[in-house]
């Protein structure tokens, strides 16, 4: 690897993380895709459409926003990478439109998609709308209730909404129930993973339809103060926005890239998600990662407020840049998500995503140990989903709010 | 995978009951330890071949709604692996028929593969279905199994390449689990037209790299006249969910009595020595 820029890692593997770890009869349909899309990263014809896109549809470029009252708090200069401007409010709809082109070239008319907050699955649902596609998408019990509003979203732009009863009836089962349909419907459908997990050329081909996040930031914030930032920070469920703006940074090694996961009740407490910090490498969904796993290599239930980062495994090449030490992971407590997801929304006017929320709490924790700094934050998402569980941790709903 | 140069049990199993083999399939612990074994040896007494005994585990991708409720209540009542080796040399104590482990690769990893291989020797086991490790991330297990003499069964389906089944034929030591139909475990009225095809040719494979491979056909079977079809063209039937319902529904006796009725789609109807009736090759066409 010595030489080889961290910004070249095309999979399958991440050091010892990544691969393919798949049943037998989904691997022609893998193999299929990952020859697919090696044709269409070299392809200057898909790689305009992506952009069209992406400019035309989604909005990009987002901005960079100067968080100017938040950093005065804070202590350190806080510049917020705008995704949840983007169409449809979150980083998702990136990789979306880029599997639905994929998709597309494969002649698949059916795309299928498993979602923890809604976001992905409301992103997939839209891309489906605009492709003309039929849509399914796979959604824990749990995360139905949790997040009904996107169900509602889903079913208006056309999709079925499953909800998941299965095993701990949240995004990994969801997950499982997708892959299940992608067996028996292969010929039609494109599984289209959320998230830079599962196997190779997953990891690989989300990241890259999330590249620009970190290519645009990077830009945005040399032209805004004349540098580098001294850190990035994103919030680590899966971890494909912090791929996507971690990568432009990999190899400017005075950046800090730091991953914030969700640590549910506390780092200390046996409810979280730290995949990363609290797991063990294995296997789930066909890749090997970080894994929330017992002593006998069964799956445990992660626990987050956040529906979006409520994952027990974590993308391989964040669990490669883990080990060699180029990304710094660290946890974000429900607690301390909230106390800045309000800071945020009270200081800028900004209601982020609770996911984003997580990320905002490690800036502001990152600048009291290096207050001075420049730290762009990826506010991946916006929160109208969460209102109704903010309000509730909040207690700002009225009684009749409060029944719905 | 040659007939001469292995000491698999599975596929001596599988010859003497004349290429006409029933494999049972149960997950270990459900609904409880002692059960699953009475449960395994009934279904050994009434016919089955082989048993393929099902580790539960936490994200079971290909496994359907029967299998998948059946195991996720083995875990929640606090199944360990220690109950799968006890199991099996319970159940190789009282039959003949070999016990084969169908289990998802994480357990096997985080248990220690070498470790694994050992203690399911030790206990009779006769080796390891895989249905999520395919042949190019079995290193460690080929080289595990050869050591403790257990079979090694991949699977290839029907949209499996000529090089993935090639892979799967080589790599493969007792028989070739081969798909019948692109989905999840759990009973169907029709077993796939591309099962034949996909026995066909594995056999076609096999032949072409100087070799033979014993091909069980799964997913899918639930009845006696399935059994019957399948081994028209397959050396073996696997039959899984039907036989899972029937415990959680009736208990031992229940399973019991499935799977003598399945059985009796092993016997030779007559179909593959006697000159083909008419009638029989219209019903398959």
């Amino acid at each position: 690897m010595t030489g080889t820029p961290l910004r070249e890692q095309h999979g399958p593997w991440f050091g010892a993380y990544g691969g393919v770890f798949m049943p037998e009869p989904l691997m022609a349909a893998i193999d299929e895709l990952a020859a697919c899309y090696d044709e269409c990263r070299d392809d200057p014809a898909f790689q305009a459409e992506f952009a069209r896109l992406s400019r035309d549809y989604t909005g990009r470029p987002s901005m960079l926003t100067e968080a100017s009252r938040l950093s005065e708090q804070a202590g350190a200069r806080i510049l917020l990478k705008r995704e949840d401007l983007n169409h449809t409010g979150s980083h998702k709809i990136n990789n979306v439109l880029g599997q639905a082109l994929v998709a597309q070239r494969l002649g698949k008319t059916r795309l299928i998609a498993e979602t923890g907050a809604g976001q992905h699955g409301v992103a997939t649902a839209t891309a489906a709308a605009l492709f003309g596609m039929e849509c399914t998408v796979y959604m824990g019990e749990v995360d139905t209730e949790r997040q009904a509003l996107n169900v509602a979203r889903m079913r208006l732009l056309g999709a079925t909404v499953v909800p998941v009863t299965s095993g701990s009836r949240t995004l990994k089962d969801a997950i499982n129930e997708g892959l299940r349909d992608w067996v028996a419907n292969v010929d039609s459908t494109h599984y289209l993973m959320g998230t830079v997990a599962g196997p190779h050329p997953f990891p690989t081909m989300v990241r890259d339809f999330h590249r620009a996040i970190g290519e645009e930031a990077r830009e945005q914030a040399i032209a805004m103060t004349g540098g580098l930032p001294d850190a990035v920070l994103a919030c680590v469920g899966g971890g494909s926005n912090a791929m996507g703006i971690f990568h432009a940074f990999l190899d400017d090694a005075d950046v800090r890239l730091i991953g914030l996961e969700a640590a549910g009740d506390g780092a200390d407490t046996e409810r979280h998600a730290l995949s990363i910090e609290r797991g063990a490498p294995g296997l789930l969904h066909g890749m090997r990662t970080y894994l929330l796993q017992d002593l006998e290599g069964q799956t445990l239930e992660s626990h987050s407020i956040s529906a979006g980062l409520d994952y027990p495994g974590v993308g391989p090449e964040h669990a490669w840049l883990h080990d060699i030490g180029r990304a710094e992971y660290q946890p974000v407590s429900d607690a301390e998500a909230m106390d800045a997801f309000l800071a945020l929304t009270r200081a800028e006017g900004i209601i982020p995503a609770i996911e984003s929320a997580h990320a905002v709490a490690g800036a502001l924790r990152l600048a009291k140990e290096a207050p001075g700094s420049t730290l762009v934050v990826s506010l991946s998402g916006r929160g109208d989903k969460d209102v109704a569980t903010a309000g509730r941790w909040f207690d700002v709903l009225d009684e009749e709010a409060r029944q719905q | 995978m040659s007939a001469a140069s292995t000491s698999s049990r599975t596929e001596a199993a599988i010859r003497r009951a004349g290429n006409r083999a029933l494999i049972g399939y149960l997950p270990v612990g459900y609904p409880d330890l002692a059960t699953s074994v009475e449960a395994a040896v009934a279904i050994a007494e009434a016919g089955c071949t082989a048993i393929e005994l099902g580790v539960p585990y936490s994200d079971p991708a290909m496994d359907g709604p029967v299998i998948q409720a059946a195991t996720q209540s083995t875990l929640e009542r606090g199944f360990r692996l220690e109950e799968l080796f006890d199991a099996v040399a319970a159940i190789t104590a009282r039959t003949d028929s070999p016990v084969l482990v169908m289990t998802y690769w994480n357990p096997v990893l985080r248990y220690g593969v070498d470790r694994f291989a050992a203690r399911l020797a030790a206990a009779g086991g006769a080796g390891l279905i895989t249905p999520d490790l395919t042949p190019e991330n079995a290193g460690e297990w080929l080289e595990a199994a050869e050591r403790h003499d257990l079979d090694r069964v991949f699977l290839a389906a029907p949209s499996s390449s000529d090089a993935r089944i090639d892979a799967a034929v080589r790599a493969s030591r007792g028989f070739v689990y081969t798909v019948s139909t692109m989905g999840t475990t759990g009973a169907r009225q029709d077993v796939d037209r591309a099962a034949r095809a996909l026995a066909d040719r594995i056999a076609e494979r096999a032949a072409a790299a100087g070799t033979t491979a014993l091909r069980c056909v799964g997913l899918g079977i639930s009845d006696g006249e399935q059994v019957r079809d399948v081994l028209d063209y397959a050396d073996g039937a696997i039959v899984g969910s039907a036989l899972v319902r029937a415990l959680g529904e009736g208990g031992v006796p229940a399973v019991r009595e499935l799977a003598a009725s399945l059985a009796l789609g092993t016997l030779d109807g007559g179909a593959d020595d006697a000159a083909p009736a008419p009638d029989q090759k219209g019903a398959n066409a």
